[in-house]
């Protein structure tokens, strides 16, 4: 995200740091900042999540309309997901019409949704060939202290977990639970110098050259991933980031519950 | 990834359906230097897949702002054109392209020497004119070939290919039947000469061992294409040898 300069004495200091195995806020390489959330606090949507990772915040909100199926699948649902940098996160984001930082985000988080079949889209499904259940899930960044992508996939995963299908709206019989069948979890490994860290704050994450998001199933299997940045990952590095999207996507499940 | 299908993808003998086995990719062609007005160009095939790219730059960057004081950029435009596809896709970026043209940039500003051109753009278009599954790894390759065509400064370059699963079964270099109707896809590029993965993306659904085997797979691959890059960059120049000398007489 940005291209905001970091100042060579705190990159320095941040570097020094690691080398020791430490980071400026005292958290260990694979520590997750403090996980918070709410859901459903927006009652206009029919899904919704607020999430804090440390000082990052992002909210995710679910509408679902009743809307025409793709030609090719007829018998599903559609899912559709956005994502805005607002100007009130963060100086460096403008206004206007989406950056492809935004469009990256979006997809990865779509990507694994998708990919996990979390959402069983053929239980949206109204009257086959006409008439399906369209699900859009919409996230806002609100303040942005790194780590958008992990922050953005709990809070849209949270928000399709509590949405509802708002059938009584639209004559379609009694409201339900949307259909969920997992939790796709992403962690994003981000590569400063040749050490591996998760979770960074903004000044880690602009002074990382490269970064991989991995999300995986309730199985620990993989469903989505992502590489991103101007750098590169050895074989051993991309084990590392692996290991990892397992282990803490364990740990930040259990947190979710 | 759909990956609900009767189509039998991987017959019992574990032919796939255009006749090659799990581990064979599709063919190869790449030429070099194939355009006039751009600075460097490149010509791919990789099986139906058929995949221009231009370069052009070093050259001032325009939108200024966008200038970085002390290395060059890089900036890449993935499209596809209309009749590329089975459906004709409406012309323009779409939010799919602009994700790949972002990976793609970001891919070649690992091996460029950005840093011998401050301010400078550097300029990539890919265009795909056909596309049967595999097209940002084609592009990709594509691109570093005319990089490396348009003379520009680059630690190596870069070859780029997929490997996935169907069937239940991982398979190199997936075709388009497979690509929508298997069950994962991971298209990779790596600098062959350090393993260095500059490209990663993956969907679908694949345990920890059928990944670790799609990525020795697709690592061996691009190291197959890599050749042919490094062969489609020597044709290119030994033939201009050949016609430039009775010019100069």
């Amino acid at each position: 995200m940005s291209n905001e300069v970091i100042s060579e004495i705190r990159r320095d200091h941040i570097i020094n740091l690691l080398g020791e195995g430490k980071r400026t806020d005292g958290r260990k390489l694979d520590d997750f900042r403090n996980i918070e959330f709410e859901t459903n606090c927006i009652e206009s949507a029919d899904g919704s999540a607020r999430v804090k990772v440390g000082k990052t915040e992002i909210i995710a909100g679910v509408k679902i309309v009743p809307g025409t199926p793709f030609p090719d699948t007829p018998n599903q649902g559609v899912l559709t997901t956005g994502a805005e940098l607002i100007p009130m996160a963060h100086p460096s984001f403008e206004a206007g019409p989406p950056t492809e930082d935004s469009i990256e985000l979006a997809r990865v988080v779509d990507r694994g949704i998708r990919e996990s079949k979390m959402v069983d889209v053929e239980k949206l499904c109204i009257t086959e060939g006409e008439k399906v259940w369209m699900c859009f899930i919409d996230m806002y960044a609100l303040d942005y202290d790194g780590n958008l992508f992990d922050a953005a996939n709990l809070a849209a995963v949270l928000a399709l977990k509590t949405a509802v299908i708002p059938a009584e709206q639209y004559g379609e019989g009694k409201n339900k639970p949307l259909p969920v069948t997992c939790m796709p979890i992403s962690v994003t490994s981000y590569k400063i110098g040749n050490t591996l860290i998760l979770d960074p704050n903004f000044d880690e994450e602009h002074i990382s050259c490269a970064r991989l998001t991995v999300t995986t199933d309730n199985k620990g299997n993989f469903r989505a991933m992502q590489k991103g940045g101007k750098g590169s990952f050895t074989l051993d590095e991309l084990n590392l980031c692996l290991d990892a999207s397992v282990a803490k996507g364990k740990e930040i499940r259990k947190i979710i519950g | 990834m759909s990956g609900h299908t009767d189509m039998v993808l991987v017959d019992k003998k574990g032919i796939r359906i255009d006749g090659r086995t799990a581990d064979e990719h599709r063919a190869f062609k790449i030429e070099a230097g194939v355009l006039n007005n751009a600075d460097g160009s490149a010509y791919v095939e990789i099986g139906k897949n058929k995949v221009l790219a231009a370069v052009y730059g070093p050259r001032e960057c325009h939108p200024r702002h966008l200038q970085n004081p002390s290395k060059a950029i890089i900036q890449c435009k993935y499209n596809m054109e209309a009749f590329s596809v089975s459906d004709r896709k409406r012309p323009g970026p779409d939010r799919r392209s602009i994700e790949i043209s972002k990976i793609t940039a970001e891919a070649l500003e690992s091996v460029v020497l950005t840093e011998l051109y401050p301010r400078a753009s550097i300029d990539v278009y890919i265009e795909i004119l056909q596309a049967n599954a595999g097209t940002r790894c084609a592009g990709l390759t594509a691109a570093s070939v005319a990089l490396a065509d348009a003379g520009i400064p680059m630690r190596d370059i870069i070859p780029a290919c997929a490997a996935g699963k169907a069937d239940g079964k991982v398979l190199l270099d997936l075709n388009k039947e497979e690509d929508n109707f298997g069950d994962a896809d991971v298209p990779i590029a790596i600098i062959p000469s350090t393993d260095e993965i500059v490209l990663l993306q993956m969907d679908g659904n694949m345990t920890r061992r059928e990944f670790d085997k799609a990525i020795k797979m697709a690592m061996g691959a691009c190291h197959e294409l890599y050749d042919v890059q490094k062969d489609a960059l020597k044709r290119r120049y030994s033939v201009d040898c050949k016609e430039a000398e009775p010019d100069e007489q």
